[in-house]
């Protein structure tokens, strides 16, 4: 379980996050929603240590990680899978996935991650993490990687961005296949009404707030309702 | 002449070209202190010792392919200064792997030092792929100084790539590089440098496009560390309809120093030619990529240089 307790972030004046209190249990995909620059991706990045909070304290199953750094995190089960993937010149698709095993893998086990994301091995293995590759395809390799992890708690920012429709129904498939360990919690960051139907419960962020917070069944249909009057994206205005 | 490997023999060679002396096969020619150590030669691949200078030509006949030549230096002496002039001719139609490379084991306080010169004649359409590795180890502070020039003719249509690395243990080193490119003639460089401590690595690549349709791709990757300094310069001249694209990329590291100075001139419509050159040092997001898969500061740095180098 992690829990976010008095949470607040800002920068340059301004109130990225106000005061944030939060609670992911175990077994649960948490889909995290809001508009864009409402702080979605900043609490992401202070849940693994990217970023440090100007006051409050984070705990992952009872322990305070506050001030615990990015890789300490990371070993005690917290994973990221980034909103924009990073590049590496000469690190290959093979290597980066060795580095997160932490082993040699075989190339049956990367073939699975791969297929996994639709991506076919004999194509990618090779191929080195840069430019050559396209936006969608550094996002699928961000999310195998995520996947091989298999991290008690793995935070996706935005994993549809990018990825085509056919390769949605794999996507929510690789989200059910990790709830599958009883121990891991899903936390995904999204806009896409198809990622908010497979979530246990949802959260909405409204300029740095929580506006709502609750099971899928309760917030989704009011989510609809003011997305489709076009108030849903605009901030202080329900 | 005794010509019995020891074991730093067996080291450095196979740090250098990745050889296993007693399985060694085709054409090789190992110089060891200044001296001929060993040479092989193969009904189509000629090595002789020239007689007005040191060094060797190394003639390969037309149509030889997929055969390789072995070109090692070792010096362990200490103090020694050599110089060497190797020449390649190269057949028409062949396609053979050169791999030459210097190791330097130096326990003294005396410099160490090698020049090798080494001059391509590459026939029409011949293919060559040439791989050079330098290394330099021992306990002494001696100088372990290495200074390769390498000078190539591409003939009509001939392509030759060459594939430099220097990672460890060379105190100093000028790298110089001069191409003459006919019709439709490619050259493919891809240089690889580290330095540390106070090492200093220059290099300076010159290509002349002569030739209609002849291209270039030059792909410098340096990672310069400690108080080390590098200095890339290319100067690559467009002279008829050609292409090239010079890539020069380095990271810095604590208080290493990189300069990179590219020249590109078009002396012809038809040039087309690119230069991109970006130094700086390991970039933030890359670290916390690593660190979030729960590597160290540290460990993430290795691999993110293990892959830049390799
Ligand atoms: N380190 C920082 N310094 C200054 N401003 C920042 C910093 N980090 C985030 N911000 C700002 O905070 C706001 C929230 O950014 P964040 O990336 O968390 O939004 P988001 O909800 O993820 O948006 P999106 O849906 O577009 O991904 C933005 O206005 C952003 O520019
Ligand atoms: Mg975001």
């Amino acid at each position: 379980m992690l829990e976010i307790k008095d949470v607040c972030f800002s920068r340059d004046g301004k109130d990225i996050l106000k005061n944030i209190n939060l609670k992911f249990e175990n077994n649960k995909v948490i889909v995290i929603t809001g508009a864009n620059g409402s702080g979605k991706s900043t609490l992401a990045k202070i849940i693994m240590g990217i970023e440090k909070p100007d006051s409050g304290s984070i705990y992952f199953n009872g322990i305070d990680i506050t001030n615990m750094k990015i890789n300490e995190r990371a070993n005690l089960g917290i994973g990221f899978a980034f909103q924009q993937p990073v590049k590496f010149k000469g690190i290959t698709v093979e290597d980066i996935l060795n580095i997160t095993a932490g082993k040699k893998l075989n190339r049956s086990e990367i073939c699975q991650y791969l297929s996994d994301v639709g991506l076919c091995t004999k194509d990618y293995l090779t191929r080195e993490l840069d430019s050559n590759l396209s936006g969608g395809e550094l996002k699928r390799i961000e999310i195998a990687m995520l996947a091989l992890k298999n991290s008690e708690f793995t935070l996706f920012d935005e994993p549809e961005a990018g990825i085509d429709l056919w390769s949605f129904n794999s996507l929510i498939d690789i989200f059910e296949n990790m709830k599958n360990n009883t121990k891991n919690t899903i936390v995904i960051i999204s806009h896409q009404e198809r990622i908010l139907n497979i979530a246990d419960e949802i959260v909405v962020f409204d300029n740095g707030s929580i506006k709502e917070i609750g099971k899928k069944s309760k917030v989704l249909p009011k989510l609809l309702i003011s997305s489709k009057n076009g108030r849903y994206t605009k901030e202080g205005n329900e | 002449m005794n010509s019995t490997p020891n074991e730093v023999d067996k080291k450095i060679l196979k740090k250098i070209s990745n050889i296993d002396i007693s399985k060694l096969k085709g054409a090789y020619n190992i110089r060891k202190d200044g001296k001929l150590f060993v040479r092989n030669t193969t009904p189509t691949i000629n090595i002789v010792s020239k007689k007005d200078k040191d060094g060797i030509d190394i003639i390969i006949k037309e149509n030889t392919k997929n055969e390789s030549v072995h070109i090692p230096v070792i010096l362990e002496k200490e103090g020694l200064n050599d110089t060497v002039y190797n020449d390649f001719h190269i057949g028409e139609n062949a396609d053979v792997t050169i791999i030459a490379g210097c190791g330097i084991h130096n326990d003294s306080h005396k410099k160490s030092e090698h020049d090798g010169i080494h001059t391509f004649y590459v026939g029409k359409n011949a293919k060559v792929k040439y791989i050079e590795n330098h290394y330099g180890e021992g306990t002494g502070d001696g100088k372990n100084v290495l200074n390769p020039t390498t000078i190539i003719y591409l003939e009509e249509g001939a392509t030759l790539e060459m594939e430099t690395l220097q990672i460890q243990g060379v105190t100093s080193t000028i790298r110089t590089t001069k191409a003459y490119l006919k019709n439709d003639s490619n050259l493919v460089i891809k240089e690889k440098i580290m330095t540390t401590d106070s090492q200093e690595a220059t290099t300076d690549f010159y290509v002349e496009l002569n030739g209609k349709n002849s291209s270039t791709h030059v792909v410098s990757r340096s990672i310069a560390k400690d108080g080390s300094k590098q200095q890339f310069s290319s100067n690559i001249q467009g002279n008829t309809k050609c292409f090239a694209h010079v890539e020069c990329d380095a990271i810095v590291m604590d208080d290493a120093k990189v300069v990179a100075i590219p020249r590109i001139d078009a002396n012809n419509v038809e040039a087309n030619l690119i230069h991109e050159a970006a130094i700086g040092k390991i970039a933030g997001e890359q670290l916390i990529k690593l660190m979030s898969l729960g590597l160290s500061e540290k460990q993430a740095e290795k691999e993110i240089i293990n892959g830049f180098l390799k």
